[in-house]
């Protein structure tokens, strides 16, 4: 049996374990038959066209995991940015753990989809809001049809979040082979502030697919920074589907750092309703091996004076592949939009691949849009300048690459995290040198 | 300290040392000359060890050990100091961040540990000072957008930094105003001393005035064809490099 029917027919053991009697079963049951219709995209889609899930799909996945799993603190400790206080939610193979957690309903919410979906409280939220950014892509609506479990946070208006959250989905290997799909919805009301890092992490060898929605408002004037650390185990692989609905004034930024993994896909799609709206996506790639990380960006101006920022780095060694897929849509309404992009790459090695294409299209005639894309390899005399000067051709070639992403890493504006994402590529580059020095 | 014999060195199979000989002792500051391509800045990147460069015949002794086949990063271990005739910008890397790597790894490599962060930021200080460096230069990206004068400044810095043995100035003087040049010289002639030595290579006599050499060469068509006390210098200034030319080819 292969995925797709494995999954529809999961489907229907699925509706046997929920509340099959509200709203958001109707969209469930909306969204399996779009899936059912289109099944997983191919490489002859053009969206598709340099990324294949041919070799990720092939696994037998459990879709529902078995049984609960434990961990202990000291095992997992490391894949949390433990060094600052934060709010946590935290799942292991799909279940939410309150042990690993801390959540709060003090003057905001910071909980569970689960309870979100089921809850009264809730039911105002989840009607607005819900799968109201997401698009019916066939791998959205996938989500969405088994969408029960997630990170539900509401910061109500006027608020600073002091604490950043950190999402972090753990998968423990006692299946064979897993697949998940959180979804995550994240409402920020007027003039709130709120910083959300999120992390998926397997600990074993063993096969994961994740399929993960994430839902995210800002309304005006909200601020929202969100940090995707991409560090997985080599037989993990994901599916990024992120939807970000901005109101007027709202500024938001999506970090996306991947350095592990084997297949990540990130679709990152900002909508923007609104005068004033500033959107940022900035990412560092730094992969090797057979790694395969693509980004598909897509900003989308409705409206007038409003900004857009990309800026991506890639390094990409052995026979790693890369994919940006930039897509700019400025409506004829958004006069004096200001959008940027940016990609650039490195190639190690003559079999590293790297596909960029900036995609824009502009109907507004009062408008500032560039974008550039350059693919080079390491200045040989940048090299033998540091080489000159005692250091050594690996950590040279390391501190090249690090100067080469640090304007997207000084950005990052939590500096334990800053600190973390900067070992993590000295890990990746495997040099032992302190970039922070 | 360095001995060349001898030396004949390519780059992409064009010849450009066809027999250079030179002996530097501890102590001393050699000038070397010459018009351009001669082979002046070749002479000094081979010296420092860059790849693309190959000793098609020829040693290269520095204390008495054969460098030939170390690379970049272990000649400057040994303490060569090369100061770029066109330094790199680096976008990204900071000039402090800079020096502690490369300080760090050079420690490294002679098995110490990192220098403690204090006794690091102490030093940078006054190193910083010596060459009349702003501190908010030190966190800039290394060289991106320096003027020439600050970026030949920022060369001595770093040499100042990592106390070579033997530093070689490839025309530090281009693209130097008087000013900075007074800054630079007397930044390099307070490093010297009885252990180290200096090579300067310039085109001009002017750089010489501040950093007097004991020895002066010239070099031409990748070979030292004279070779002299300082007054050579003054000579060359006077004359031009005609008279070289036609003594050579006579």
């Amino acid at each position: 049996m292969d995925l797709k029917e494995k999954l529809l027919s999961s489907f229907l053991a699925f509706e046997n374990q929920i509340n099959i009697d509200s709203q958001v079963h109707d969209i469930r049951s909306e969204a399996i038959k779009l899936f059912e219709e289109n099944g997983f995209p191919t490489k002859k889609e053009e969206a598709w066209k340099y990324t294949s899930l041919n070799n990720v799909l092939k696994h037998d996945y459990s879709v529902f995991p078995k049984q609960e799993n434990a961990l202990e603190y000291s095992d997992i400790k490391k894949y949390f940015i433990h060094d600052i206080d934060s709010y946590k939610i935290v799942f292991i193979d799909g279940k939410y753990s309150s042990y690993f957690s801390q959540t709060t309903h003090d003057g905001m919410d910071i909980c569970l989809m689960s309870a979100a979906l089921n809850k009264p409280k809730y039911r105002l939220i989840i009607e607005n809001y819900f799968n109201k950014a997401a698009t019916k892509d066939s791998l959205a609506s996938l989500n969405t049809a088994f969408s029960n479990e997630g990170a539900y946070i509401h910061i109500p208006k006027n608020k600073l979040v002091e604490k950043p959250i950190q999402i972090i989905h753990f998968s423990t290997g006692n299946e064979s082979a897993l697949m998940l799909q959180p979804r995550n919805l994240i409402v920020v009301d007027e003039n709130s502030h709120v910083q959300i890092i999120e992390r998926h992490q397997s600990l074993t060898e063993n096969p994961v697919l994740t399929n993960s929605v994430t839902e995210i408002f800002t309304n005006k004037r909200a601020i929202v920074d969100y940090y995707k650390v991409q560090n997985d185990h080599q037989n993990a692989s994901l599916i990024d589907n992120t939807f970000i609905k901005q109101k007027r004034e709202s500024h938001c930024s999506v970090h996306t750092f991947s350095f592990g993994g084997k297949l990540t896909r990130n679709n990152l799609n900002f909508y923007q309703h609104g005068e004033r709206i500033d959107s940022t996506l900035k990412g560092i790639t730094i992969i090797g091996g057979k790694q395969h990380v693509d980004h598909n960006t897509l900003v989308h101006h409705k409206e007038p004076n409003c900004e857009s920022h990309q800026d991506y780095k890639g390094v990409f060694a052995d026979n790693s592949i890369g994919v940006f897929n930039g897509k700019i849509i400025v409506d004829k309404e958004a006069q004096k939009t200001n959008a940027f992009q940016s990609n650039n790459n490195i190639l190690i090695h003559d079999k590293s691949t790297i596909n960029s294409k900036p995609q824009l299209e502009i109907f507004a005639d009062d408008v500032k849009c560039s974008h550039g894309c350059t693919i080079g390899q390491l200045d040989e005399n940048a090299l033998f300048y540091l080489q000159s000067r005692g250091i050594p051709e690996k950590e040279a070639k390391a501190l090249l690459m690090y100067a080469f992403s640090n304007n997207v890493l000084n950005s990052v504006k939590i500096p334990e995290l800053k600190q973390r994402i900067t070992k993590l590529i000295a890990n990746k580059l495997g040099v032992n040198i302190g970039f922070n020095l | 300290m360095l001995k060349i014999n001898n030396l004949h060195a390519s780059v992409d199979g064009k010849s450009i040392l066809k027999g250079v000989n030179l002996e530097v002792k501890a102590g001393e500051v050699h000038a070397i000359m010459g018009p351009n391509g001669s082979g002046k800045s070749t002479l000094a990147s081979v010296i420092a060890g860059k790849e693309e460069y190959e000793v098609t015949k020829g040693d290269i002794f520095f204390d008495n050990k054969n460098i030939e086949d170390l690379s970049a990063e272990e000649r400057a271990h040994k303490g060569v100091f090369l100061s770029f005739q066109y330094p790199v910008e680096i976008p990204g890397l900071s000039v402090t961040n800079f020096m502690k790597a490369a300080i760090n790894e050079t420690r490294k490599a002679r098995g110490l540990e990192d220098m403690p962060a204090k006794d690091m930021l102490k030093m940078i200080r006054d190193k910083s000072e010596l060459l009349e460096i702003d501190r908010k230069f030190l966190s800039r990206s290394l060289n991106e957008g320096f003027s020439g004068g600050e970026k030949k400044r920022n060369e001595i810095f770093q040499m100042a930094m990592l106390e070579p043995k033997l530093a070689i100035l490839d025309e530090t003087d281009s693209g130097l105003d008087i000013d900075a040049l007074r800054i630079v010289a007397n930044g390099v002639n307070k490093l010297k001393s009885k252990n180290n030595a200096v090579i300067v290579i310039t085109h001009y006599q002017r750089l010489l005035d501040y950093i007097v050499p004991d020895f002066v060469h010239v070099i031409f068509n990748g070979k030292i064809v004279k070779s002299g006390g300082k007054e050579l210098a003054h000579e060359l200034e006077e004359k031009g490099y005609d008279w070289i030319k036609q003594e050579v080819n006579a």
